[in-house]
């Protein structure tokens, strides 16, 4: 049965899915960061993810907040580089929001990405349009307010599909950050690589919570 | 084709290089952390300089560290900028109550967790300071140094800010005198071919056989053209010409002009051979010269690599008097070692 709250033992489940699908996706996250960057995109996010799983599996927490700034660090410090700065700062950021939240529900995930999406962009200096994770993570964060008085699977299901369109969007944008920005124009008719992690990660999650 | 990496574990590669790294130091040099060096002998109330960025690209820029050099290096994974918590372990063996330096590539990784970095050590009380290296004339125009990346002209920034670090007063002092070194230091790459990433053996980029990158950056980020491939003697000049231009366009500094004193450095991204390397140092001599530059001091060879990446660039380092004094002392590191005074001096 879909699930309107997720506890936090639920929550790790859901993360160690969301890593578990990350990792799975490693050979299309390094394609698609090679056609823009230098294609260590797909590696670091599954060294990011097992590190995840490592601080997670079998753990137990006492808030929600916890599991996600926990990965967030967890990330960060076993990554490095760009992705380790704005994916680490994404997880802790959200899980931040989260403060005194007993379960995680449809407002939580609202709250979460808000905070998100705010903590990658000023961490990282772009906005919507650049071509980054922000053109996924931007659009999931404004659905995720709007669905917040839907119920968890309904509202999961929406912003999962607001990431992936702005995923989609990202084809037609000419890169002006990191790496990629040197390759102007030739970086049109591919989506940006972060963008696609971002919607693996919201895929992972409503899978997790309509099958919960 | 993927290339033969003699390797372990490929998730494994940098920090077990770091740990060969510091037998190749025979005690000069500490490992610190998860993955930092520090030199073992900082003395107290020394202004310290820390360098640091994705491993991948020895010997820099850990190899850096080393006598009248870098005190420390905060190193990342392959091609990966440090993450901020080893960004602090290294400025936490460095920091001698003066404050620390970061000193690195302006790329956006880096650039986002060494501000991190910089965050935690405010957090114990430690200054940072930063300055940026972006001397790939080919990333961006003059007006947009903030979108120029680094690349081999750290080999001399850091020389120099080394140097500079071991009599500096303050902080101020050693990051001014940081700054104009950057200000002063232009390079252009070029790359036929590229490197691997060790974990995958896949090429960090595609390009044609018969062709070059022009301005290609050390990552095999495009630069300004691709033009047929072609010979030393070619290529050298093109590749000159972009630097001058560079100098002569920005309005921050002078034209380069007869009686300029440089350092000029060919670099090999890895599998250009030192044969070529030297091939083009001949040719761009006769330039330098026939400029009436003097070039005061010649480094050539594979510092700043990408793995097996075929391609070279030149770094042009223009001295001041305070710059030739920090020059001419002598220095060692697994890296870049020198002699007291220059070559031929």
């Amino acid at each position: 049965m879909p699930k309107e709250t997720l506890s936090p033992a639920e929550c790790r489940d859901m993360m160690l899915a969301v890593a578990d699908a990350i990792i799975a996706a490693e050979p299309v996250l390094t394609d698609a960061d090679r056609a823009l960057g230098d294609g260590d995109h797909g590696i670091g996010m599954s060294r990011g993810m097992n590190a995840v799983k490592d601080k997670l599996a079998g753990q137990e927490f006492e808030s929600v907040e916890k599991v996600f700034t926990t990965m967030g660090m967890a990330m960060m410090s076993s990554m490095g580089g760009a992705s380790g700065a704005v994916f680490g700062t994404l997880f802790r950021a959200g899980g931040k929001a989260l403060t005194g939240a007993e379960s995680f529900g449809s407002r939580e995930l609202a709250a979460f990405f808000t905070a998100a999406s705010e903590g990658v962009q000023t961490r990282g200096g772009a906005k919507v349009g650049d071509k980054t994770m922000v053109d996924s993570l931007a659009p999931a964060a404004e659905k995720a307010v709007a669905v917040a008085e839907s119920g968890l699977p309904e509202a999961i299901a929406a912003v999962a599909d607001a990431a992936e369109s702005g995923k989609e969007a990202s084809k037609d944008m000419i890169a002006t950050m990191g790496r990629a920005k040197t390759l102007g124009e030739k970086t049109l008719g591919h989506p940006d690589a972060g963008a696609v992690s971002v919607t693996i990660i919201l895929s992972a999650m409503r899978d997790y919570i309509v099958a919960a | 084709m993927s290339h033969k990496k003699l390797i372990n574990d490929p998730l494994k590669v940098a920090d077990e290089l770091v740990e060969g790294l510091v037998e190749a130091y025979n005690g000069d040099c500490v490992l610190v952390g998860q993955r930092s060096l520090a030199l073992s002998n900082i003395p107290d109330g020394k202004v310290a300089l820390l360098v640091g960025g994705g491993s991948g690209h020895e010997p820099i820029y850990h190899g850096l560290v080393g006598r009248n050099l870098a005190d420390g290096a905060a190193c990342g994974d392959i091609f990966a900028a440090p993450p901020p918590d080893i960004v602090l372990e290294a400025t936490q063996a460095v920091n001698r109550g003066k404050g620390v330096l970061y000193l690195y590539g302006n790329y956006a990784g880096d650039v986002m967790n060494f501000d991190m970095g910089a965050e935690l050590a405010g957090d114990d009380d430690i200054e940072v300071r930063t300055v940026l290296i972006w001397d790939d004339v080919c990333s961006a125009p003059p007006t947009q140094k903030n979108n120029r990346r680094g690349i081999a002209g750290l080999v001399p920034i850091v020389k120099l800010a080394g140097a500079a670090s071991q009599s500096a007063g303050s902080l101020d002092e050693l990051e001014a005198t940081t700054r104009k070194a950057v200000l002063q230091t232009r390079s252009v790459g070029v790359s036929m071919s590229p490197g691997s990433i060790p974990a995958t053996g896949k090429p960090t980029f595609d390009i044609d056989e018969s062709m070059i990158g022009l301005g290609m950056g050390i990552h095999g980020e495009p630069g300004v053209a691709e033009i047929p491939m072609t010979t030393a003697d070619d290529l050298t000049p093109r590749m000159l010409d972009l630097i001058f231009e560079d100098f002569e366009k920005d309005d921050e500094v002078e034209a380069l002009a007869a009686g300029d004193e440089i350092v000029f450095f060919v670099n090999s991204l890895g599998s250009t051979t030192m044969m070529e390397c030297l091939i083009a140092l001949r040719k761009a001599r006769e330039i330098l010269d026939a400029k009436g530059l003097k070039t005061y001091d010649v480094i050539v060879g594979p510092l700043v690599t990408c793995q097996e990446m075929a391609g070279i660039s030149f770094s042009v380092t223009r001295l001041d008097d305070e710059l030739k004094r920090l020059w001419e002392l002598p220095c060692q590191s697994v890296c870049f070692t020198k002699m007291e005074g220059r070559y031929g001096g």
